[in-house]
C-alpha cells in the first residue's frame, strides 16, 4: 500500500517546488527561448521570401533586358536600312544633280560656243569684206596702171593673204 | 467523446506508436500488480516470522535475501539515502527530516538520529504494520501518533537535484538564446532545440491549435522535460540519480493536478455544454437517467487520474523489473555462489536490454502525459463547429 500512498511530504515540497520552476522557466526561459525561436523562424522566412523576390524580380530583369536587346537590334536594324536607303538615295540624288548640272554647263558651253563663232564667223565676214574691199582696192589700183602687172601683183596678194 | 475526432485527425503512424504504447503499458500493470501481490505476501510472512522470536532471528534475518523487501525499499521513499551495505555496516547519506507534531510542534533534525531503531524526541521509525518506514511519535505512556512528515526526503531531495538541473540547463541555454539570437545552436542548445521544438510544433500545435497553443506551451514545454529529467535520473544506479521520482504516486499526483486544474480553469463555454449535453448521442442516453453527463463528468476525472497512474505505473513496474533481475543473481547465489555467477551473465544481459528499453520508455512517458495533456487543453479550448 506504501506504493501507492502519495505522501504528504512529498505532496507538499512536489507541489511547491514544481510551482516554482514552472514559474521560473516559464518567466526566464521559454518565453526568451521560443521568442528567439520564433524570431529566427521568421527572419528565415523573410529571407528565403525576399531571395525568391530577387530571383523574381532578377527573372524580370533579365527578360527586359532581353527585351530591350531586341528593341535595339530591331531599332539598328531599321537604321542601317534608312541609313542605306538615303545613302542611295542621296548618291542617286545626287548624280542625277551632277548630271543635270554637267548637262547645263554643256548646253551653257554649247550656246557661248555657238554664240563665239557666230561671233568669229561675223568678224570674219567683217573681215572678209574689209580683205575683199582691200583687194578690189589695190586691184582697181594695178589695173588702173597694168593689166599683166596688175594680175600679178593680185596674185601675190593673195599669195600673202592667209586664210585661216 | 471528443478524443475520437483528435485520434482520427492524427497520422496513422502516430496512432500505430500510441496502440504500441498502451499495449506496453498493459503489461507494465500485470509486472505492477505481480510484484504488489509478492511484496505483501513476503512482507506478511517476515512480520510474522519477526513478531513470534524477534531477537534470535535478528542476526540471521540479516544475511537472508528478500528480493520483494529489496525491490519495495528501492522503489518507495525513505528518510536516508542508501547507498550501499558492505558486511553489516550500512552507508548511507543522512537527510534532515522535518516533523509536525499536534503535541510537541516543529522538529527539525537529520535521519541518522533515527538510524538502527534509535528513537530522538521520541520520534522514531516504525518497524512493522500499516506505518513501516513511517516516522511516528512514542509518548512516555505508550500511545503513538502519527506527526505530519514534512522530511526532505529521498525523493524530496532527488526533486531538488533535478530541479536545480532542469533550472540550470534552461536557463544557461535561455541566456544564449539572448545573448546571441540568429545564430545556429551550439552544444546542449542543438540538443535540446529539437525537442523543444517538436513539443511546440507537434504536440501544442497540433493538440492545442494555432490560435491557443502558446497559452499553454511553457506548461507543456516544463512537464515534458521535467518528466524526462527525472526518468533519465531513475535510471541512474547511484546518488544522486536512481531515485523512483517519477515513478512517486505524489509527484504523478502533483503533475495531474496541475494538467486537471488548468484544463477545468480553461474550458470554455463549448467544453462545458458538450459536458452536459453531449451532440451526436441518442437524447434517452441523457434523459430521463443522464447517463453521458455522468460518463463525461467522471471522464474529468478519470483523464488526469489515469495520467498519474500511467505514468507512476511504468516508471515503477521498469524499476521493479530492473531490480528483479538483479535479485536473480542473489536468489541463485544463495543457493550456490557458481550458480549466481552463472545466472548474473544472463541477469545483466536483461538488465542491459530492459535498459535501453527503459530509456525510451522514459522518452514515451514524457512525451505521452505530455501529448495528453495538450489533448485535454485542445478539447476545453474547441470552439463550436
Amino acid at each position: 500500500m506504501e506504493l501507492v500512498t502519495p505522501g504528504l511530504g512529498l505532496l507538499f515540497w512536489m507541489l511547491l517546488s514544481f510551482s516554482i520552476v514552472l514559474f521560473i522557466l516559464k518567466k526566464f526561459a521559454w518565453k526568451p527561448i521560443l521568442k528567439s525561436l520564433k524570431d529566427r523562424e521568421d527572419s528565415i522566412t523573410d529571407a528565403l521570401s525576399a531571395a525568391d523576390k530577387a530571383r523574381e524580380e532578377m527573372a524580370n530583369l533579365n527578360a527586359e533586358n532581353e527585351k530591350i536587346i531586341a528593341a535595339a537590334n530591331e531599332e539598328r536594324k531599321k537604321i542601317l536600312a534608312e541609313a542605306y536607303e538615303q545613302n542611295h538615295h542621296i548618291v542617286s540624288q545626287s548624280k542625277d544633280e551632277a548630271q543635270k548640272e554637267a548637262d547645263k554647263i554643256i548646253a551653257s558651253a554649247r550656246e557661248t560656243i555657238q554664240h563665239e563663232k557666230n561671233i568669229a564667223l561675223r568678224e570674219i565676214k567683217h573681215l572678209m569684206a574689209d580683205l575683199s574691199i582691200d583687194i578690189a582696192k589695190k586691184v582697181l589700183e594695178k589695173e588702173l596702171s597694168d593689166d599683166a602687172k596688175q594680175r600679178e601683183y593680185v596674185e601675190t596678194i593673195l599669195n600673202d593673204v592667209n586664210l585661216n | 467523446m471528443p478524443f475520437k475526432i483528435y485520434s482520427v485527425k492524427m497520422t496513422s503512424k502516430k496512432t500505430i506508436f500510441i496502440l504500441a504504447l498502451l499495449f506496453v503499458t498493459s503489461f507494465s500493470f500485470r509486472a505492477l500488480a505481480n510484484a504488489e501481490e509478492h511484496n505483501s505476501t513476503t512482507t506478511e510472512v517476515e512480520e510474522e516470522h519477526t513478531a513470534n522470536n524477534e531477537d534470535a532471528e535478528h542476526a540471521e534475518q540479516e544475511e537472508e535475501f528478500n528480493p520483494g523487501t529489496m525491490i519495495i525499499e528501492h522503489v518507495i521513499d525513505a528518510h536516508d539515502w542508501h547507498i550501499m551495505t558492505i558486511g553489516h555496516k550500512h552507508i548511507s547519506i543522512p537527510l534532515p527530516i522535518i516533523l509536525y507534531s499536534e503535541h510537541s510542534g516543529f522538529h527539525v533534525f537529520m535521519s541518522s538520529a533515527l538510524a538502527h531503531g534509535h528513537s530522538h524526541n521520541g520520534f522514531k521509525l516504525h518497524d512493522k504494520g500499516e506505518y513501516k518506514g513511517k516516522i511516528i511519535e512514542e509518548k512516555e505512556n505508550g500511545e503513538i501518533y502519527k506527526p505530519y512528515d514534512f522530511s526532505i526526503t529521498k525523493n524530496v531531495l532527488s526533486l531538488f537535484v533535478s530541479i536545480s538541473l532542469l533550472l540550470w540547463i534552461f536557463l544557461s541555454i535561455s541566456k544564449k538564446y539572448k545573448n546571441n539570437p540568429n545564430i545556429a545552436p551550439k552544444g546542449m542548445q542543438s540538443l535540446l532545440e529539437p525537442l523543444i521544438i517538436f513539443i511546440r510544433d507537434d504536440v501544442a500545435k497540433a493538440s492545442i491549435g494555432e490560435k491557443k497553443y502558446m497559452k499553454y506551451l511553457p506548461f507543456l514545454l516544463t512537464i515534458f522535460f521535467f518528466i524526462f529529467i527525472n526518468n533519465l535520473l531513475g535510471l541512474i544506479p547511484i546518488f544522486p540519480g536512481g531515485a523512483n521520482l517519477t515513478g512517486n504516486i505524489a509527484v504523478t499526483m502533483v503533475l495531474a493536478l496541475f494538467t486537471f486544474a488548468i484544463t477545468t480553469f480553461s474550458g470554455n463555454k463549448n467544453y462545458w455544454v458538450h459536458m452536459v449535453n453531449t451532440p451526436g448521442v441518442p437524447w434517452w442516453l441523457k434523459f430521463p437517467i443522464p447517463l453521458m453527463p455522468i460518463v463525461e463528468i467522471m471522464g474529468v476525472f478519470i483523464k488526469p487520474f489515469v495520467l498519474m497512474v500511467r505514468l507512476f505505473a511504468n516508471i515503477t513496474a521498469g524499476h521493479i523489473v530492473g531490480l528483479g533481475f538483479i535479485s536473480l543473481i542473489f536468489i541463485f547465489g544463495e543457493i550456490n555462489m557458481g550458480l549466481g555467477y552463472g545466472v548474473s551473465i544472463v541477469s545483466i544481459a536483461f538488465k542491459v536490454f530492459l535498459m535501453v528499453l527503459e530509456l525510451l520508455v522514459a522518452f514515451i512517458q514524457a512525451y505521452v502525459f505530455t501529448l495528453l495533456s495538450a489533448l485535454y487543453f485542445g478539447m476545453a479550448t474547441e470552439e463550436s463547429h
